[in-house]
């Protein structure tokens, strides 16, 4: 079995803090880390390939340093990285990095299955797995807690949704988005860490995959960030004393709008 | 841009001809013919085409026809053919924008025997209901759906379209976005239209909420947004509202699917590990006994969060240690912890206090509690919490 | 300080550092408290190649030596020491075997103690015989091609819960010091149960019990070595493995006395953190520094076992352990004093490193007979100069 991986590497956000005095956020000495979800979708490439037998490739769209992100999937289990990397990439949005990264996996050829996180812990809108799949018009499961099965040639897996799950069948080659539900990474093992620090990392530039130079990057990118700003800091409590019918109402007016 | 077909690849298989939304396509001599008249250049039978023998050159940074966009459409998600009561937040917010922008609003429904639920969108706001009911669509499936609103997009052409960020709105937008090559953003908290060059203004967090972005989508339609359940207010029902209902017909060849749901399972949540819990209702010595707990997971349940402990009610033995919160007890960052019957002494502060919001209940106003909460009501707990509960409940609809 | 670690032994550190605060810390007061096998734990070292860490590759190991061995202890014992016995004690139990076995032994033994399959244990205490070894009892008489082994042994670490033994036993009474031999024992043999499992003051997360020997026949291809030579196995075995209870109190040292700090910092009395007060701060100084030196004492003793030299060693490791083990005992009770009221409460985890502590200065040869050693082999060298 083929499987392919694809993983982003995000500041760590809960290291990221926003600097009092000119409302920004301080990016220096914040770690890069895999993102959160994408763990998960790794680990669940190694495991299927240690069930079905395969080879998982794990991919990512970034700039150089995100080779590190790589040989950490690779210390997991992972068999070969590759690292799609240019200049012409900066800026894409999610139509954009979901183009891209199909193209890489089609220069790829072989793939039964591809995984991906639920959503990046930086951009937080789970399009990109879609987006893949939609470009490389091959069906996808969302929110998948536990593949079942897989044979002659369809995956039976379990989709989460808001009232418990569905089971659902569909054929390879597919997309999965995984949810946390799914496993628990493991720590990667010393021979694995060996190997990661080793490993050649195949490398790709735009030229490398046949790409539509309107497509990529900033220009391929339909959304684009026109400001960003900081959300109100924490404001000072709000103590409220008295009758409790009066307390309650007010409190609950004012918090209901932030339960999502 | 330019559309062609490929005479030598075309073998007139009439598939294009049964995907095109606006009829511009034709046999001739076994060939496909097109219109030019007709043809929007939306890209539907290039899909459809199993010969490539279709050569579309799109500009894809830019949508064609940009200005001939009009209307907000709201994805009208249904589950067993109820509605989901996001989608009436949706409308409400619709309406607001449409009053901006002098657009019309209108609803894509799509399912099986929900044709009846159609009145009821218009009542909360639609000027009209595009509604697909047939079988093919009675559950949800990411390429049926998908490729219903994309022939409806591109047929109708709206310049918005919103959708909740439910399980399925998040998978279907997706991927709708990237078939019609346009803008979409995840998790909108706000929306709004430029006062000027009227594009639709969708605000979001970014970094885990750390900072908030503006995004626009200007060369591209439709605007796509997708937004959270509850982030907006419900629109009214308004009986008198009128609208019109258009039942359209998707081509079968559409609706087939890679995918097959075999069976749906409906199940309570467990327990769950107070360190991951989005929300935690804890108590203190102030409740006075392990019945009073009782309460307070009431109002966890009705808030959809975890009960949690200080080491004193652990230490009375009226809960369970894995439910301590506190220096040697778990530490915890929800997005909101309420604090009961809590004095607050710093042993437990560490524990809780980088929550992103803290509501404290205490009878005693100089509670140290009181110095970390965002709320703070100074009252009896046993008869503030119930009170939440009730309130909580009435305001979230649970 | 920078030990100058090689790329390898910085990755394995990083590698421990993160199975201790992801699973061997969360579970360390509640297997205190119940004394159960840290199974799990054992799963995911021996998942992460650990086990194979002072193993040649040869036999499925990761090729490093006494450094490695003791950078792991280290790590592991600052999450918690008696979890940390079952991955180092077994390497106490495989040294005999790694010093002094044949190839077919190696071949037949070291393979699933690399893979974590099966621990080890090293047993020569005697109810009778603790530091004086040569007082012990266990026989074992030659019988054709076996081994006829009887007696008791008593406080061995792993005991029940290994797989592999590497036992010594006195194979000719009226032969003084060239009276022992060493056996390799696995469980399962008929004539080796075990005796009570032992309710201690520290370590409760690692078993200690009693091994029985009942007319346990063991083929002589697992005797260690030759007849006779079981005391200088049992020597040697301990001058390289002296600087690893030296690794595993100065992680027992490191992990009070971040703790305390940590303490310090958040504790305000007087209006201020106690962090700030000199008093404070002046125990903190002395504890850091402390530390540094047994690591630093520790590391080299071990560089240079590794680095070949494994003659006259015995002073040098027998400082290691001795000063890292005394450090440790005086860190711990700073420790618990810095917690002040809190210090002395279950609830608090320094009391538990302070009850950990105290077995480095007795077992392996009491900090006692450790400076009869070094005094011993100084009083040596000066007899030569």
């Amino acid at each position: 079995m083929n499987i392919i991986v694809c993983i982003k590497q995000v500041p760590d956000t809960t290291q990221v803090r926003i600097d009092p005095v000119t409302n920004t956020l301080i990016r220096e000495g914040v770690q890069s880390i895999i993102n959160p979800f994408d763990m998960y979708a790794i680990e669940e490439g190694v495991r299927l390939k240690e069930k079905y037998g395969g080879k998982t490739t794990v991919i990512t769209m970034g700039p150089p340093q995100a080779e590190a992100a790589l040989r950490e999937a690779i210390s997991m289990g992972c068999d070969e990285g590759c690292l799609i990397s240019d200049r012409a990439f900066a800026g894409s949005d999610t139509l954009a990095s979901g183009y891209t990264l199909a193209m890489a996996i089609r220069k790829i050829k072989d793939y039964d299955i591809i995984l991906c996180g639920k959503q990046a812990s930086d951009g937080d809108t789970a399009q990109v797995g879609p987006g893949i799949a939609t470009q490389l018009d091959i069906p996808q499961v969302t929110y998948v807690k536990k593949i079942e099965d897989v044979k002659d040639n369809q995956a039976t897996v379990e989709r989460m949704t808001e009232e418990g799950f569905e089971i659902v069948k569909t054929s390879l080659p597919c997309l999965f988005t995984v949810v946390k539900e799914i496993n628990e990474p493991r720590i990667p093992s010393l021979k694995g860490r060996m190997k990661a620090k080793k490993a050649e990392i195949i490398s790709w530039k735009a030229i490398d995959l046949d790409l539509e130079e309107d497509k990529l990057g900033l220009k391929g990118s339909p959304t684009w960030v026109s400001k960003i700003f900081t959300p109100p800091p924490r404001p000072k409590g709000q103590i409220m004393e008295g009758d409790p019918e009066e307390t309650t109402t007010q409190l609950v007016e004012a918090l209901k709008n932030r339960l999502i | 841009m330019s559309i062609q077909i490929i005479k030598d690849k075309c073998t007139g298989c009439s598939l294009c001809i049964k995907v095109c939304p606006f009829g511009a396509l034709t046999i001739a001599n076994k060939k496909a013919i097109i219109n030019f008249d007709k043809c929007t250049l939306c890209g539907a039978c290039v899909d459809s085409c199993k010969f490539d023998a279709i050569d579309l050159k799109r500009d894809s940074s830019k949508t064609a026809n940009i200005e001939e966009y009009k209307g907000i459409w709201v994805f009208a998600e249904q589950k067993k053919g109820a509605i989901q009561s996001v989608v009436y937040e949706l409308l409400g917010k619709a309406r607001e924008l449409s009053t901006k922008l002098g657009s019309e609003v209108s609803c894509v429904l799509l399912g099986h025997d929900v044709k009846d639920k159609a009145q009821e969108l218009i009542w909360r706001g639609a000027d009209n209901v595009y509604v697909v009911d047939t079988p093919e669509l009675e559950h949800y499936l990411d390429e049926p759906y998908t490729k219903a609103i994309v022939n409806l997009i591109r047929k109708y052409r709206p310049e918005i379209f919103l959708c909740g960020a439910t399980f399925i709105g998040r998978s279907l937008i997706s991927r709708v976005a990237v078939k019609i090559h346009t803008g979409l953003t995840a998790d909108c908290t706000g929306l709004d239209i430029d006062e000027k060059e009227k594009f639709l203004m969708q605000t979001r967090p970014a970094f885990g909420g750390n900072i908030m972005a503006t995004i626009l989508s200007k060369n591209h339609r439709p605007q796509m947004a997708t937004v959270r359940h509850k982030v907006f207010k419900e629109s009214a029902i308004d009986k008198t509202r009128k609208g019109k209902i258009i039942e359209e017909v998707i081509p079968k060849t559409l609706l087939t699917s890679r995918t097959k749901i075999l069976d749906i399972v409906e199940e309570i949540t467990s327990t769950v590990n107070i360190a991951e819990a989005d929300i935690i209702v804890s108590g203190g010595r102030g409740l006075k006994g392990p019945e009073n707990f009782a309460m307070l997971e009431e109002l966890a349940k009705v808030l959809g969060g975890a009960v949690g402990s200080s080491r004193a009610a652990v230490d009375a033995g009226w809960m369970p240690y894995s439910h301590q919160v506190g220096q040697t007890g778990k530490t915890v960052c929800p997005k909101l912890y309420i604090a009961c019957g809590i004095s607050g002494q710093i042993q437990h502060l560490v524990g809780m206090q980088s929550s992103k919001m803290i509501l404290a209940i205490n009878q005693d106003p100089h509670a140290p509690i009181f110095t970390v909460a965002n709320y703070g009501i100074v009252g009896d707990v046993f008869q503030v919490v119930p009170l939440l509960t009730k309130k909580f409940k009435a305001a979230l609809n649970r | 300080m920078d030990y100058l670690l090689t790329e390898e032994q910085v990755m394995l550190r990083d590698l421990c550092r993160q199975i201790t605060d992801e699973k061997i810390m969360p579970i360390a007061a509640q297997l205190d408290k119940t004394e159960e096998f840290p199974w799990e734990v054992v799963k995911v070292m021996a998942d992460s190649d650990i086990f194979g860490v002072f193993i040649e590759e040869k036999y499925g190991g990761m090729g490093g030596g006494l450094l490695e061995l003791c950078i792991a202890t280290e790590e592991f014992s600052r999450g918690c020491a008696g979890i940390a016995l079952a991955f180092s004690a077994t390497a106490l139990g495989t040294d005999p075997i790694i010093l002094f076995g044949n190839e077919e032994q190696k071949e037949k033994y070291l393979p699933s103690i690399a893979s974590g399959k099966k621990l080890a244990a090293f047993a020569i205490t005697e109810p009778a015989a603790g530091s004086d070894a040569s007082a012990m009892q266990t026989t074992a008489k030659k019988d054709g091609d076996h081994y006829i082994l009887n007696g008791t042994k008593h406080f061995i670490t792993n005991g029940g819960e290994a797989e592999t033994y590497t036992v010594v036993a006195m194979t000719s009474k009226d032969r003084g010091a060239r009276g022992a031999s060493v056996f390799i024992v696995e469980k399962g043999t008929p004539g080796f149960t075990f005796g009570k499992k032992e309710d201690k003051l520290g370590i409760r997360g690692s078993a200690t019990r009693e091994l029985i020997f009942t007319d346990c026949r063991i083929p002589k291809e697992n005797m260690l070595g030759k007849e006779g030579q079981g005391f200088l196995i049992a020597m040697k075995t301990f001058d390289m493995s002296r600087p690893g209870i030296g690794a595993q109190a100065l992680g027992i040292a490191q992990g009070a006395f971040e703790a305390a700090v940590k303490y310090a910092k958040e504790r305000k009395q007087f209006g201020k953190s106690i962090s700030s007060f000199q008093g404070i701060q002046f125990m903190l100084a002395d504890m850091a520094t402390q530390i540094e030196a047994a690591r630093a004492l520790i590391y080299a003793s071990a560089r240079q076992i590794d680095a070949g030299r494994t003659k006259n060693i015995s002073k040098d490791s027998s400082m290691a352990k001795l000063f890292a083990s005394d450090m440790a005992m005086k860190v711990t009770t700073d420790a618990v004093q810095i917690f002040g009221g809190y210090g002395y409460m279950k609830e608090y985890p320094v009391e538990k490193y302070m009850r950990d502590a105290k077995i480095t200065q007795i077992y392996e040869g009491t900090n006692q007979i450790q400076r009869n050693i070094i005094a011993l082999n100084l009083v040596k060298e000066t007899a030569k100069s």
